[in-house]
């Protein structure tokens, strides 16, 4: 009789179907996956033990760096974290645009999703047209920031800076163009026999396992629990915004897809809504011990200068405590843990990644299944190794 | 589950129906959808030849400004050196003399330097140097092949005198700050 034996085949870390560099440790039974360990630490940054020697204030690039397609949300958790810890009050108009640039952000991160998603399944086409519709997003960050990806647009206390004219103008375009584009994905791949079959009942996750797993964002809601941070202990103007939650039936790969595209379609509708009553006024706190002063203040007054030297050079120091502040971000609840103790530096900064946790569930997501079916789960996911590795 | 009723895609049919002629409807559905837009305009941009233009925020590579009269208006505060997350400016102060005159204070940069292979391009020294000294111009494209190459000193970072040619023309540097106002030259 033949002897049968398992076989280790290593997916990634230079593999395009990883979405970075994760590896993964596939135990192959034939083409039945009995074991799967993924190895991670490739993209290890040290970006927590960084933000330590830096002041509050220079931590904010830093954030941007870790989930690179969501940077707007890790601005947000980072800086809204601080702002609780100092109990600061940012302008009504900063918070709107905060919420107009987090759902952009969410668009255009999903967007990257179902493009990686649709081309590892073999369709080129909804790869190319998401690529192009989000590059009508990063063109509006770079309008406003100055920068396409790594924007850095949210400040302590406020933005980095208004938004500049004709801004609106686009992003009104944007939104009024952007359902029918989704209505285009739609129809490549809704109800796509090629996609149904490689979706459908493929990678099923219960509410209960998912849970276990300290799964958050569209996973969790694909797999029929009913938890967005948006709504659960709302942040910014969220609590008076009408948008709906989708929860799947299933928790199978085309549950995930079906959650993010209707999450699309709804962070349109918020952006639609967060224009409309966009409030005139200023976009920063005007705490002068915390905000950066305006640059022409500083050149006639000199209690703005010495204000404006004291903060570039040494920044500020919060009261000594900690504070725990999450987001909705696109991959699932993105919060930060900092520590302070009185000093101008945080002494502890703890990120909660939800693409390290989505990772986590990954073995257990594809122990058992067919070697291609690996490719669908795993893309299904969505994690994004930078924010993994740290 | 209730919730994912009340949008409009759980509505339509989340099975296909079963048989060929279901199949073939829905894919053609699709290749006729790519058909369409194989006739619209090409979005695509020949780069190198095309390029985006570029956004007066743009954050790209620096250069140092002068006045109108010439005089450089970096007064060696330090203040974008302190504040730079990535540490990647190096810069001396010296006093101005009567015999040599840089700027208009009393003081200016002797050395002034910035590594751009370090630089993160955040735009925080642009943001914080009180003079607007330092801005961050819209030019993307200057990679090299020598590491050596990207500390750009006060030479290269200064813009060139009006006598030897047309100055650049100056970004709004005030356009960052939420008013809008633009920064008033110092003298
Ligand atoms: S852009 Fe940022 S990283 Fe670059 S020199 Fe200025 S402060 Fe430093
Ligand atoms: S560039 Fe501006 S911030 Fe930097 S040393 Fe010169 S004056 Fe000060």
């Amino acid at each position: 009789m033949a002897q049968t034996d398992t076989m280790i085949l290593n997916m990634g870390p230079q593999h395009p179907s990883t979405h970075g560099v994760l590896r993964l440790e596939l135990e192959l039974d034939g083409e039945i996956v009995v074991k799967a360990t993924p190895h991670i630490g490739y993209l290890h940054t040290g970006f927590e033990k960084n933000m330590e020697y830096k002041t509050y204030h220079q931590c904010i690039p830093y954030t941007d760096r870790m989930d690179y397609l969501s940077t707007v949300s890790n601005n947000l958790a980072f800086t809204m974290a601080v702002e609780k810890l100092l109990g600061l009050e940012v302008p009504p108009r900063a918070q709107c645009i905060r919420v107009i640039w987090a759902e952009l952000n969410r668009i255009g991160s999903h967007l990257v999703w179902l493009a990686t998603q649709a081309l590892e399944l073999g369709a080129a086409t909804p790869f190319l047209y998401a690529f192009s519709e989000r590059e009508k997003i990063l063109d509006l960050f770079e309008m406003a920031s100055g920068v396409r990806m790594m924007t850095s647009y949210s400040r302590i206390g406020g933005l980095m800076a208004d938004l500049p004219a004709g801004w609106i103008e686009k992003l009104a375009e944007f939104i009024r163009e952007f359902p029918a584009r989704v209505d285009e994905y739609e129809t490549l791949l809704t109800k796509n026999p090629i996609w149904l079959k490689r979706t459908k009942g493929v990678g099923v996750l219960s509410g209960a396992d998912a849970l276990r797993y300290s799964l958050s964002g569209p996973n969790l809601r694909a797999s029929g629990v009913n938890w967005d941070i948006r709504k659960q202990s709302p942040y910014l103007l969220y609590d008076q915004f009408d948008f709906r939650v989708p929860v799947g039936e299933v928790g199978d790969t085309y549950d995930r897809y079906l959650v993010r595209m209707i999450e699309m379609r709804e962070s349109t509708r918020l952006i639609d809504q967060a224009v409309r009553v966009l409030p005139a006024g200023p976009v920063r706190s005007d705490n002068p011990k915390v905000v950066f002063p305006e640059k022409e203040r500083i050149k006639e007054s000199m209690e703005d200068l010495i204000h404006h030297f004291k903060l570039a050079t040494e920044g500020f120091s919060p009261p000594a405590g900690e504070v725990y502040f999450s987001v909705e971000g696109p991959r699932g609840e993105m919060g930060y843990y900092i520590v302070s103790n009185g000093s101008n530096m945080p002494w502890r900064v703890r990120v909660r990644p939800p693409s390290f946790l989505n990772v986590q569930a990954i073995p257990f997501l594809i122990s058992g299944k067919m070697v291609p079916d690996v490719i669908a789960i795993v893309g299904s996911v969505d994690f994004v190794l930078g924010e993994v590795d740290r | 589950m209730a919730d994912l009723l009340k949008c409009p895609l759980a509505e339509r049919e989340r099975v296909v129906g079963k048989g060929r002629a279901q199949v073939i409807i829905e894919l053609t559905k699709g290749f006729w959808l790519t058909l369409r837009r194989l006739f619209s305009a090409p979005i695509t941009i020949q780069y190198p030849e095309e390029k985006r233009p570029s956004v007066p925020r743009a954050r790209g590579l620096h250069r140092l400004e002068r006045h109108e009269n010439g005089l450089e208006r970096c007064i060696g505060c330090g203040l974008c050196a302190a504040v730079c997350p990535a540490q990647c400016i190096y810069l001396e102060a010296a006093e101005n003399t009567e015999e040599a005159r840089y700027s208009p204070g009393e003081r200016y940069c002797r050395i002034y330097e910035i590594n751009e292979f370090r630089c993160i391009f955040c735009g925080y020294c642009e943001e914080v140097c009180p003079v607007d000294a330092i801005i961050l111009g819209p030019q993307m494209e200057f990679s090299k092949g020598n590491p050596k190459d990207f500390i750009y000193n006060k030479e290269r970072l200064l813009v060139p005198l009006k006598s030897k040619g047309e100055l650049p023309a100056s970004k709004d540097a005030g356009s960052r700050s939420s008013s809008g106002l633009v920064a008033s030259p110092m003298s």
